[in-house]
């Protein structure tokens, strides 16, 4: 279906990415959203506490994240599209409530603007350090999605992404954005209602008798109900049984948490959003994502410019990892060489799907600022020779 | 031959409380003489009395021993996460203002882990009804000390006595400025389900406290007998004081127990505030929120 034209700016804007990321929300169809103040991600939730009241929704500014990551989830429940927005030291308090949200599989979306840790670390500058907390911050094992706009476009188009997939799949979807991005200002291009493609909740059409509320479907995804319309049922962050009900048996336990993992399988077998160039003629792939995919199209124009073959893998979704796309450039490239704002955490992922076929080189950065082209221009070189 | 009685029960009888609840999860988990399924007696004749649409009542709960009401209540129910269902519940009912969210949790779930979202909810007067049961302790987990064990008492955290002050529940969400607030014990099983009624039909945040036998842990530990013990203490220990000061309420392990209805006062809640400050300040333009999407 299509974007409900209430929540829809259509037009030609200049925004920074937090300002879109809120427009991709409305347009998405969320008309939720719980908060707590937090540098870099704040204008996320200020812009649409000042949007939300002329579209029709509820913005609540909660006494912390805890609270802002589970009121989205009751809000969910209710009927609502939801989601929060937070950095570094917020997103670790949420790791709980994305936990829950994975059991009870309560679509919605987790907006994280990094920022440099750990803890309170650079709270004005950027990072990419957060990327392994969301695949795996939660306790035990359960799958999510992560998305990593690199522009105030994407975080405007990815957005809508994000809600598309939450519902889709059932999921938390996590938005990987970074304060560059964040706080960078660019042209952003609203289309109009009728061209943005809206997944809507899957609710069921079984009558309340027939339904059981955690009975998948051929695509590994159970169908929804809501709250207040005569269903009666239950959901729990126990491990629990197709009607909902906890059920403490090792057999619940193993069909539950292994459907929660592969009904993404999808995603990580060829449905992955990602961005390439010139992989065809390839002998070095610049594996990079978020603030980072920028500074690396300059390295990659400089390493082309001097004659050396390299090429451009720009994770979008970075989780569920594209490992089957990357084991197959393994197999006919010199090299991958994987820039990021952290001490290397994506590079792990590449390391593992390239299984030994290519050498994998990290550019490492502690976070603060974004890397020098040159540092990326001369693993690029080095991982050429 | 003696003859002998033998109690028959007819085809098709039930108890009257057994459409509120998810028979086919019975027997539920909770211990002899535990005060908890009295509590939740006493809830299902307050929606039965009260009348209230079933369909549009939701029920949250958490962590803990009362944290399993909601999965036995035959009602929309969640179970979520330790001292999170107010959040949970101001999610819910934001999203659907129709729906009438009642919290059933325990004392240490929302005056521990959840203080925070407790004063915050009666701050901002969200309407959700919080029904506490108090068993001074953490039972679920074995007995620990919870911010209301009363001192003296032992627990399994605290082997030599507790020796910090408690909190006085009831003067706590006064003063945090709850709508309602009212305390009883599992012995005042009428008066518990009139204030559930009163409850179910007001608007605002509504606090009830009930006083809860824990046989198990608690009383075993601090050798004071058996449930019926327990309820012996609470018919002699009790005085009803409607409207008495909160601040004069506080518990002790053995001291006068203060019940009644303490508070009970009209404050506009949250969804009221909102809608009269977006009213003020954008006139025709505010759209009333429609928060559940079709979508």
């Amino acid at each position: 279906m299509h974007a409900d034209p209430k929540g829809v700016l259509t037009g030609v804007h200049f925004l920074d990415g937090d300002h879109s990321c809120c427009e991709g929300a409305l347009a998405a169809g969320a008309r939720f959203a719980a908060g707590y103040p937090i540098t870099p991600s704040t204008e996320v939730v200020e812009r649409f506490a000042s949007r939300i009241p002329t579209v029709g929704g509820i913005f609540i500014q909660m006494e912390d994240e805890l609270a802002a990551s589970i009121a989205i989830q009751g809000a969910v429940w209710a009927g609502a599209k939801a989601f929060t927005v937070t950095s570094g030291p917020g997103f670790s308090l949420m790791m709980e409530h994305i936990g829950l949200a994975a059991m009870t599989e309560t679509p919605c979306v987790f907006v994280n603007v990094q920022r440099g840790g750990p803890s309170t670390g650079l709270p004005t500058l950027p990072g990419q350090a957060d990327m392994m907390q969301a695949r795996w911050g939660s306790h035990g094992d359960y799958g999510i999605i992560a998305l990593c706009p690199n522009s105030p476009q994407e975080c405007f188009d990815l957005t809508i992404q994000a809600f598309n997939l939450s519902e889709e799949f059932r999921v938390p979807v996590m938005m990987m954005m970074d304060e560059c991005v964040g706080h960078m200002t660019e042209k952003v291009v609203i289309p109009e209602p009728d061209t943005i493609e809206i997944t809507p909740r899957r609710y069921t059409k079984l009558p309340p008798e027939e339904y059981r509320p955690f009975e998948p479907r051929e695509d590994l995804v159970p169908d929804m109900v809501r709250a207040g319309e005569g269903y009666r049922f239950h959901v729990t962050g126990l491990t629990h049984d197709e009607r909902g009900y906890p059920d403490m048996g090792v057999a619940a336990q193993d069909r539950l948490v292994r459907r929660l993992l592969a009904k993404l399988k999808p995603l990580s077998n060829g449905r992955s959003l990602c961005e390439t160039e010139n992989l065809e003629d390839a002998d070095v792939v610049v594996v990079s994502y978020g603030i980072t995919s920028r500074v690396a199209q300059r390295a990659i124009q400089l390493a082309r410019s001097r004659g050396i073959r390299a090429g451009k893998f720009r994770l979008i979704t970075a989780w569920p990892f594209p490992t089957e796309r990357i084991r197959e450039l393994a197999g006919r490239v010199k090299a991958f060489v994987v820039p990021e704002l952290n001490l290397g955490q994506m590079v792990l992922e590449v390391e593992r799907a390239a299984a030994g076929q290519a050498r994998v080189i990290p550019v490492s950065h502690a976070g603060g600022t974004v890397h020098n082209p040159d540092t990326i221009l001369n693993a690029i070189v080095e991982a050429a020779r | 031959m003696t003859p002998t009685t033998t109690l028959e029960i007819p085809d098709g009888a039930q108890n009257p409380v057994e459409p509120f609840l998810r028979m086919d999860r019975m027997p539920h988990i909770w211990c002899p003489a535990c005060g908890i399924g009295t509590t939740v007696n006493c809830f299902t004749r307050a929606l039965l009395d009260s009348k209230v649409n079933l369909d549009k009542v939701a029920i949250v709960s958490v962590i803990g021993c009362t944290g399993r009401v909601a999965g036995y209540a035959r009602l929309d129910s969640f179970h979520t996460t330790h001292g999170r269902a107010i959040p949970f519940a101001t999610g819910l009912k934001l999203a659907n203002p129709e729906l009438q969210v009642v919290v059933y949790s325990g004392d240490g779930d929302l005056f521990a882990i959840g203080g925070n979202h407790f004063i915050h909810a009666a701050r901002r007067n969200m309407d959700l009804k919080v029904i506490c049961v108090n068993n001074m302790t953490y039972a679920m987990t074995g007995g620990q000390s919870a911010p209301t064990t009363p001192a003296q008492a032992i627990s399994a955290t605290s082997p030599y006595g507790v020796f910090e002050p408690t909190f006085n529940l009831v003067a706590l969400a006064e003063a945090a400025g709850a709508s309602y607030v009212a305390r009883w014990t599992t012995y005042h099983v009428k008066q518990l389900s009139r204030s559930m009624e009163e409850v179910l039909k007001k608007t605002g945040f509504c606090f009830i406290e009930v006083l809860s036998p824990c046989p198990t842990l608690y009383q075993r530990r601090n050798k004071m007998g058996d449930g019926l013990d327990a309820m012996k203490y609470y018919k002699q220990a009790s005085k009803i004081r409607n409207g008495a000061p909160t601040g004069e309420c506080t518990l002790s392990k053995s001291g006068e127990i203060v019940v009644g209805k303490f508070v009970d006062r009209d404050r506009p809640d949250y969804l009221e505030l909102l809608r009269a400050q977006m009213t003020e300040s954008l006139g025709e333009r505010y759209a009333e929120p429609e928060a559940t999407c079709s979508c």
